[in-house]
């Protein structure tokens, strides 16, 4: 077990292509972070990078206090565990399993026993005989488990362990791969481009874009305090909701009608760079059918009214998708949301406004509903650069704080 | 599906007869007094297209390959040389005792086979080193392999009178170079230059079918196990060479027939002179030569039923099979 530093890693290509560029990372004794982004991130390479697959081109990367930077995959001590499984398919469960064992050059005890523990662990001991190709994709994805564990290395690498399951095996192995880690306490780093994984199963997500990294936190401060356009855009699901705003005598012209905005926002955007027009952010939690609203709460946000297009009834809250009417939000980060997603997910930048709203809300379809919002919930970005105008030490603090 | 876990003869021929049960099992014939039921219109009828559709391939196949050889087993079991017609006879098996007892023709068989047992397996190391390197370049790619190609692109008549000229004393290159004899004119350089003229022409096609093996092996697997702390040749060995061994069995059986058929560059080199005849000269001469259709005609039943053994030996012991299918131990 070890903690990984990574201080300014880089990863240029020969023809000039920067895939990682200063990643700045420390990773503690035990911890299991995860890094995500849109295919074509970095986050990857960065992976490889630690395991030593692939050469780091500048900065250093240090295992349990060591450079590593030159030294073989085969002398870092961890464990890989690939999105396509790798299993050896001439050897049986039992053999791949020991495969890293018998290289390490153990003793046949000692191997049998590590990979009993290793199977009874991971619920393979009746498969231990069979060869890759006679499991299925769960099992296939236990093996390759299994043959990480039984080292008991200084670090698991995992890059894209679920993503060639099924959605219900995927929800069941990440509690499995979370369970595994919490027992063994191996420090993890977790590649995914599926940030419903790297919310629910990391201690820390770092979230990359384009080589570099974006923001580094616990999942739940990356939902509630995002640093930029794309965090914002890319935790959460459904995606967060993005509207174009245009700053005028003091309030934000939106299409939800004009947003009143806080001392400290105004004082913000009074210097004479500041961009005369925003993109104002907003959650589907934080919408709410305004019947449904009381008084105390009514005041902490606004209304507006909006032909309802579809209903999505989940039975413990409802999805409403409005048609509004008004400019597009545009930015790069955007598009490059939605070209990731699919423009089919990736409703946040378009005219349509994703809801979450009560399931006791009567709203249907066709209809014309008030639906209010919470403005203390509301993030403001730039759209030149993505920053977060709304976020103060690292808070969102919302459109109207002082 | 193969069966490749057999490990007698006696087994084979065992699942060799469960597997045709097996394999016919659909279709409608009464077995043991159990009556399958009778097949709908529909599926007669789709029988009837599935023949129909079969039936000019067969018809082809019959016309090239199964007429030839059923004619010259026939003409095996015959005297038949074409310098005394009037003596023509059928004589039963006669021939084949003639040739089996025939000190030339075992010569030719044991030349035959050191040739295809030293060639294959020179050409299978030295194909496999260069499948990795045409494998692996990043630069030159396509120069790298098509060099690596050409000789497998020579003529091998042309290449042999290249190699001819080159080890004839006074005007070859090589001769003046290796030795001061005339290396083509004794027995033991003779067929070490008949070899290394086979290993040099067919070494590119080895690689070639390698080079499709290599592919086969994702390039995760050998992460994977740099990761688990494998060293280079561990990664070959215990992983490559595995999932490669289809292909590889692919390759040796594909050379080994061909090799053991060798008659080019023994024709052009020696003239099977200095007992460095294969079998397949040996059954020309016979053959064509000397007219003698008979004992030329056994020659070739019987070196047509040794490539069979061999082939038998490589799919029923072996388990070759397509590269990539499956290795049939499925449950």
């Amino acid at each position: 077990m070890a903690d990984i530093v990574l201080d300014k890693v880089s990863k240029s290509f020969p023809d000039g292509t920067v895939a990682v560029q200063d990643v700045d990372l420390e990773i503690a004794d035990g911890e299991f972070v995860i890094l995500v982004g849109p295919s074509g991130c970095g986050k990857s390479t960065t992976l490889n990078m630690i395991a030593g697959l692939e050469d780091i081109s500048s900065g250093e990367l240090r295992i349990a206090g060591q450079r590593v930077n030159d030294k073989a995959p085969r002398d870092r001590d961890i464990a890989m565990v690939f999105q396509s499984y790798a299993l050896y398919p001439n050897m049986t469960v039992r053999e791949n399993m020991a495969f890293p064992l018998r290289l390490a050059k153990l003793d046949k005890e000692t191997i049998d026993r590590k990979v009993d523990e290793a199977a009874k662990v991971l619920e393979l001991t009746s498969l231990l005989d069979r060869k890759p190709a006679n499991l299925s994709g769960g099992q296939r994805q236990r093996v390759a488990m299994g043959r990480a564990i039984v080292r008991q290395p200084k670090a698991f690498l995992m890059d894209e362990p679920l993503s060639n399951l099924d959605a219900k095996l995927r929800v069941q192995m990440r509690t499995v791969v979370s369970r595994l880690q919490k027992q063994l306490g191996t420090t993890t780093v977790y590649v995914t481009h599926d940030q419903t994984e790297a919310m629910t199963l990391g201690d820390r997500v770092v979230i990359m874009r384009g080589g570099a990294v974006q923001q580094v936190g616990p999942p739940q401060e990356l939902y509630d305090h995002p640093k930029n356009l794309f965090v914002a855009g890319f935790i959460g699901s459904p995606s967060m909701n993005f509207l174009h705003a245009a700053v005028q005598d003091g309030e934000l012209h939106t299409a939800l009608g004009k947003v009143p905005i806080g001392d400290r926002v105004r004082r913000e955007l009074e210097s004479a760079d500041a961009p005369r027009e925003l993109i104002l952010g907003i959650r589907p939690e934080h919408f709410e059918d305004a019947e449904l609203v009381d008084d105390d709460t009514r005041r902490r946000g606004m209304e507006f009214e909006a032909p309802v297009d579809i209903v999505e009834s989940m039975g413990s809250d409802k999805y409403v998708y409005f048609t509004v009417e008004g400019e597009k939000a545009s930015a790069a980060e955007l598009e490059e949301l939605a070209a990731d997603a699919g423009a089919a997910d990736f409703a946040g930048a378009g005219g349509n406004l994703v809801t979450r709203l009560s399931a006791e809300s009567p709203v249907a379809e066709g209809q014309t509903r008030r639906v209010w919002f919470n403005l203390e919930k509301i993030h403001l970005f730039d759209p030149a650069n993505g920053r977060n105008l709304t976020l103060h030490e690292g808070r969102a603090a919302g459109a109207l704080a002082d | 599906m193969s069966i490749n876990a057999t490990p007698t003869g006696a087994d084979v021929a065992a699942d060799e007869t469960s597997e045709s049960t097996g394999r016919h099992a659909t279709v409608p014939t009464q077995r043991g007094g159990r009556r399958k039921p009778p097949l709908s219109e529909n599926k007669k009828a789709e029988r009837r297209l599935g023949l129909l559709l079969c039936a000019p391939a067969a018809l082809v196949m019959i016309a090239v390959t199964a007429y030839p050889i059923i004619y010259s087993v026939w003409l095996s079991l015959q005297r038949f040389d074409l310098r005394f017609p009037d003596q023509r006879e059928f004589i039963g098996l006669e021939n084949y005792v003639t040739v089996l007892t025939n000190e030339f023709w075992w010569t030719a068989f044991g030349v035959t086979m050191l040739i295809t047992v030293v060639t294959v397996a020179v050409e299978l190391v030295l194909g496999m080193g260069l499948a990795i390197i045409m494998h692996r370049t990043l630069v030159g790619r396509g120069l790298v392999r098509t060099s690596a190609l050409i000789p497998y692109g020579i003529v091998t008549v042309v290449a042999a009178f290249s190699w001819r000229y080159a080890w004839t004393p006074g005007t070859g290159y090589l001769a003046d170079l290796f030795s001061d004899g005339a290396p083509l004119t004794e027995r033991a350089s003779s067929l070490a230059i008949i070899m290394l003229a086979e290993i040099w022409k067919t070494t590119p096609f080895m690689a070639l079918l390698l080079m499709a093996g290599l592919a086969l092996v994702p390039e995760d697997l050998l992460k994977a196990a740099s990761t688990d702390g494998a060293t280079a040749w561990q990664k070959f060995t215990k992983v490559m060479l595995p999932v490669m061994k289809p292909a590889i069995l692919v390759a040796l059986l594909f050379r080994t027939l061909d090799a053991f058929r060798v008659f080019d560059n023994i024709f052009v080199l020696t003239a099977g002179g200095n007992e460095t005849s294969s079998v397949s000269m040996l059954a020309y001469n016979n053959l064509i030569r000397g007219l003698n259709l008979g004992i030329g005609s056994t020659m070739s039943v019987l070196i047509f039923i040794t490539v069979a053994i061999i082939a038998f030996v490589f799919v029923k012991l072996f388990g070759t099979a397509a590269p990539g299918s499956d290795d049939g131990e499925r449950r």
